[in-house]
């Protein structure tokens, strides 16, 4: 048999090779490379003066501000949310974790409206805590308060489900190990915990980031779209869209492509190295 | 250190994996919990550890009840079956461990910790590895740094869950001696796991025989392998025919260096059976025969009474236990 | 030993861990939710069949369904050939581009909108051959349809892909032994094996397309009964200050998307248990 009918089992024909790889790539180009082609260009349209004057805009600064403050907050508190769910999961055996595990995974399936409109139903002028709010003059609908809690609740499985099976599959034999050793619970937890599942957490806290960041659907409910005070980045570009700044709305918008980049290749080298300890 | 376990009981859902067991452990004794798997051997060891909770019973140390303190609390070094190496420390971090995490009032200094995990390191004669991550060491190393670090904060007690199960024979073998060694100087009293008869018989000074969370007999290695209390242990601790006398219809145990083979005999006990297999290679040369009723039959021979038998396969002999297990046990 | 994976452990921690976790899931995600359900129970059942079953709603639901279905399979096709492929064939760039097949997810859905509606308008890089067709495709079912599909492109690749490196080539070879020819090989042997994967990616995808907000929004020009998907019609109940109306779909929308989940998990389990059957 020659070489070349031996590779025929295994593969197909160049040229049914080179069709499908046509097709795939022009499905990825139309839907996928054209958009994010048309936003660089777009965004440079004017020149790049125009690109970073756009940029410069005090509006966008404090859009910025706001979109980072709100990661800020969000993301650490669901890394923490995501240990401790983690801990509790991996580490011991208890009834109902099938159903914990479900309900973590809830907000994913949920609309990005409602997720804001579930905090506008609490919180809001009309809402069940409206009243007691209103009078201790507290707001949190149309106003930062809001926004966080909606971004938390967008972005709530993301640390605890890439740390959940990187720590099952650690065991527990090294935190036993370190008890007998006379360690308390802190210590097995920074000392040995931690380090064996940093790059699974690493991975959790780069997904929830540009989450917490792009979120828009919950955050637009939540955020009452007052300039200069509630308007998140994405928001930003919404608002400069409506009102045909397309060239200012595509520079803004560039900006998420480089984080959706950047994350990417986080994603990317991360997911590398837990392939190669094992782990995924 | 003495251990006094008193009617300690351990169930897993509807498993009971320990029924009410009671075991004295005298102090520097090196003592191996031998069982099949499910026995309980290793819940037991876990439970004198702290790792897992009695739901009934007391354990002592010399005197002094544990059974609400904590494996943290307990100073017990426990060495486990796949090591549980940190394995994103060091070799040298990993022994100094335990040490480390002293609070600070009772804590060496560093410099003092660097002595004590040099001197550690020599004792396992692994100096040279300190600087190396476990995943850049064999099995058997790995098995001895796990074994270092638990040394390195003094351990009342030592408790080894299958030290050698992981490794392979050769090394397995070295490791046996060389703990047994170990031991020796350092008097520690030691609990080892294991489902390996001969280990257990080797390295041990007693041996605990467990089975469906009973123990069936504590005795010495000579003990439990000439005189098994009962039917169980004489059949978990090495190979044995039971061999029914043809005469009073009797029924006894035989391992089979006890069996005598001849060409002819009138000997009532002997029964004839045809050498069905045969394997002279090794200090001893082993059969296997089909008696009557096909019962199959385990003899070992040594190379001289071999050589003069000049036996074959396929022969018909006579065999006879010229003794049995437990002088005149029977069933 | 059969006792050793459920083998409990006393390591420290177990009340503090869960209970935090299920106090944490329970202020972020379950109280806000339910207050969907304790909105509307004030309403009354036939105010809230009416809000559920109002002609613009219905109207809503058909078009959700039918932009989300034809997304998932539009997905579920070229998605198969991408990760086919990805997998088993070599060109350029190979690498760049599997890594940028999770864009969707990392893009916020807002700035995937306004570049999907700039391209794909009548003066757009794309729209301008639709329009030369008299196809609208911004401002129509078909951008809804873009949208959906963008958002929901890398769900079929990353189930299927997987399982398509997983699969060992002596199969294929056992079959072309067997005398099969490539065709009769993918059909009879590699397909069946894909097939589950391929599933769940598309449900994922559907569910995923059924909730979607922020793409949409910009490119369906969101005109009730023709354009206007439930979460748009959310956000027009919200701004008239109609919550119960609001919850009452959102309520909807929920339940539909917890059924698919369940469908995809007992899927799941389905094919695995299939699968553990034919090995065993």
């Amino acid at each position: 048999m020659s070489s070349l009918s031996i590779s025929r089992i295994k593969t197909e024909s160049r040229f049914v090779q080179w069709v499908l790889i046509g097709v795939a790539l022009l499905y990825l180009f139309l839907l996928l490379f054209l958009p994010i082609i048309l936003i660089l260009v777009s965004a440079l349209k004017k020149g790049f003066p125009m690109y970073v004057q756009a940029l410069q805009d005090p509006e966008t600064w404090v859009a910025i501000k706001l979109s980072l403050f709100v990661a800020v907050v969000a993301v650490p508190l669901n890394v923490i949310f995501g240990l401790f769910a983690a801990w509790a999961i991996t580490k011991y055996s208890f009834r109902g974790k099938s159903l914990l595990l479900a309900l973590i995974d809830l907000p994913l399936s949920v609309s990005p409206v409602i997720s804001g409109m579930i905090f506008v139903l609490l919180f809001g002028a009309n809402g069940f805590l409206g009243e007691f709010l209103a009078a201790h003059g507290i707001r949190v609908i149309f106003a930062v308060p809001g926004i966080i809690l909606a971004t938390v609740f967008v972005t709530f499985p993301y640390v605890a489900r890439e740390v959940i099976p990187v720590m099952k599959a650690q065991g527990k034999d090294e935190e036993e190990a370190a008890m007998t050793l006379g360690a308390n619970g802190f210590q097995i937890f920074t000392k040995v915990t931690l380090p064996n599942i940093k790059w699974g957490l690493f991975y959790g806290v780069i997904l929830c980031n540009a989450r917490a960041l792009g979120e828009f659907g919950a955050v637009s409910v939540v955020s009452g779209h007052i300039r200069g005070v509630t308007t998140t980045l994405p928001l930003h570009v919404e608002i400069l869209y409506n009102e045909y700044a397309f060239a200012a709305a595509f520079s803004v918008a560039s900006l998420f492509i480089g984080l959706a980049l950047f994350t990417l290749l986080l994603k990317h080298i991360v997911g590398f190295r837990l392939k190669r300890e094992g782990l995924k | 250190m003495s251990i006094e376990i008193k009617s300690v009981s351990k169930s897993f859902g509807e498993f009971e994996s320990l029924k009410s067991i009671d075991l004295v452990i005298e102090t520097g004794e090196l003592l191996a919990l031998l069982g099949p798997s499910g026995s309980g051997k290793t819940t037991l060891l876990r439970i004198i550890a702290g790792l897992e909770s009695a739901d009934s019973g007391q354990i002592y140390f010399s005197g002094e009840n544990l059974i609400d303190t904590g494996a943290k609390d307990r100073q017990v070094g426990f060495v486990f079956q796949h090591y549980a190496l940190f394995r994103h420390m060091t070799v040298f971090d990993n022994i100094a461990f335990g040490l480390r995490v002293k609070p600070k009032a009772v804590r060496l200094s560093e410099a003092k910790i660097k002595e004590k995990v040099s001197e550690l390191l020599s004792l396992i004669h692994l100096d040279w590895v300190a600087d190396r991550f476990p995943s850049q060491l064999s099995g058997g190393q790995r098995q001895r740094i796990a074994l270092a670090r638990a040394l390195a904060v003094e351990p009342r007690i030592l408790l080894l869950d299958e030290p050698f199960g992981a490794l392979d024979s050769k090394v397995r073998k070295e490791l046996r001696q060389w703990l047994r060694r170990f031991h020796h100087d350092l008097k520690i009293t030691t609990i080892f796991v294991t489902h390996d008869q001969e280990e257990a018989l080797e390295v041990s000074d007693r041996v605990v025989v467990l089975n469906k969370g009973e123990i069936e007999q504590v005795g010495t290695p000579e003990e439990v392998y000439h005189r098994p209390a009962n039917s169980f242990v004489a059949e978990f601790l090495g190979d044995v025919t039971l061999f029914r006398g043809r005469v009073d219809d009797q029924s006894v145990y035989v391992r089979p260096h006890q069996f005598e083979v001849m060409h002819v005999s009138d000997d009532p006990h002997a029964v004839h059976a045809e050498i069905i297999f045969l394997n002279p290679a090794g200090p001893l040369v082993k059969m296997e025969l089909s008696g009557p009723d096909e019962q199959l039959i385990q003899v070992s021979l040594s190379q001289s009474e071999y050589a003069e038998l000049k036996l074959k396969k396929g022969e018909k002999v006579y065999v006879r236990p010229k003794e049995v297990i437990g002088g005149d046990y029977c069933i | 030993m059969q006792n050793k994976s459920r083998r409990r452990t006393i390591l420290p921690g177990f009340g503090l861990s869960l209970g935090y976790t299920m106090m944490y899931l329970g202020l972020v995600v379950i109280v806000p939710l339910s207050m969907l359900f304790f909105k509307t129970s004030s309403m009354g059942f036939s105010a809230f069949w009416e809000a559920t079953t109002a002609p613009r709603a219905l109207a809503s639901y058909r078009l959700s369904f039918g932009v989300a279905f034809l997304s998932a399979l539009i997905n579920a096709f070229f998605g198969f050939i991408v990760a086919w492929v990805l997998v088993r064939y070599e060109f350029p760039f190979k690498k760049i581009i599997n890594v940028l097949i999770d864009l969707p997810f990392a893009l916020p859905t807002a700035v995937a909108g306004i570049a999907l509606a700039t391209l794909y308008s009548p003066s757009g890089w794309v729209g301008q051959f639709f329009d030369k067709l008299d196809i609208q495709s911004a401002y129509s079912p078909l951008g809804i349809v873009i949208a959906l599909t963008f958002i929901g492109l890398p769900f079929v690749v990353r189930t299927v892909q997987p399982v398509l490196e997983s699969i060992e080539s002596e199969i294929e070879e056992a079959a072309a032994s067997l005398g099969a020819n490539r065709w009769q090989t993918f059909r009879a042997v590699l397909f069946p094996v894909l097939f589950p994967s391929l599933l769940t990616g598309f449900t994922l995808a559907f569910s995923r397309a059924l909730g979607e907000y922020g793409s949409v929004v910009f490119i369906s020009g969101n005109m009730p009964f023709k354009t206007e998907i439930p979460p748009l019609l959310i956000m027009t109940k919200l701004e008239q200050y109609d919550y119960s109306g609001a919850a009452a779909i959102a309520i909807v929308m929920l339940l539909t998307s917890l059924l698919l989940l369940l469908t995809i998990n007992l899927l799941n389990r389905h094919v695995s248990r299939r699968v553990n059957d034919e090995l065993a």
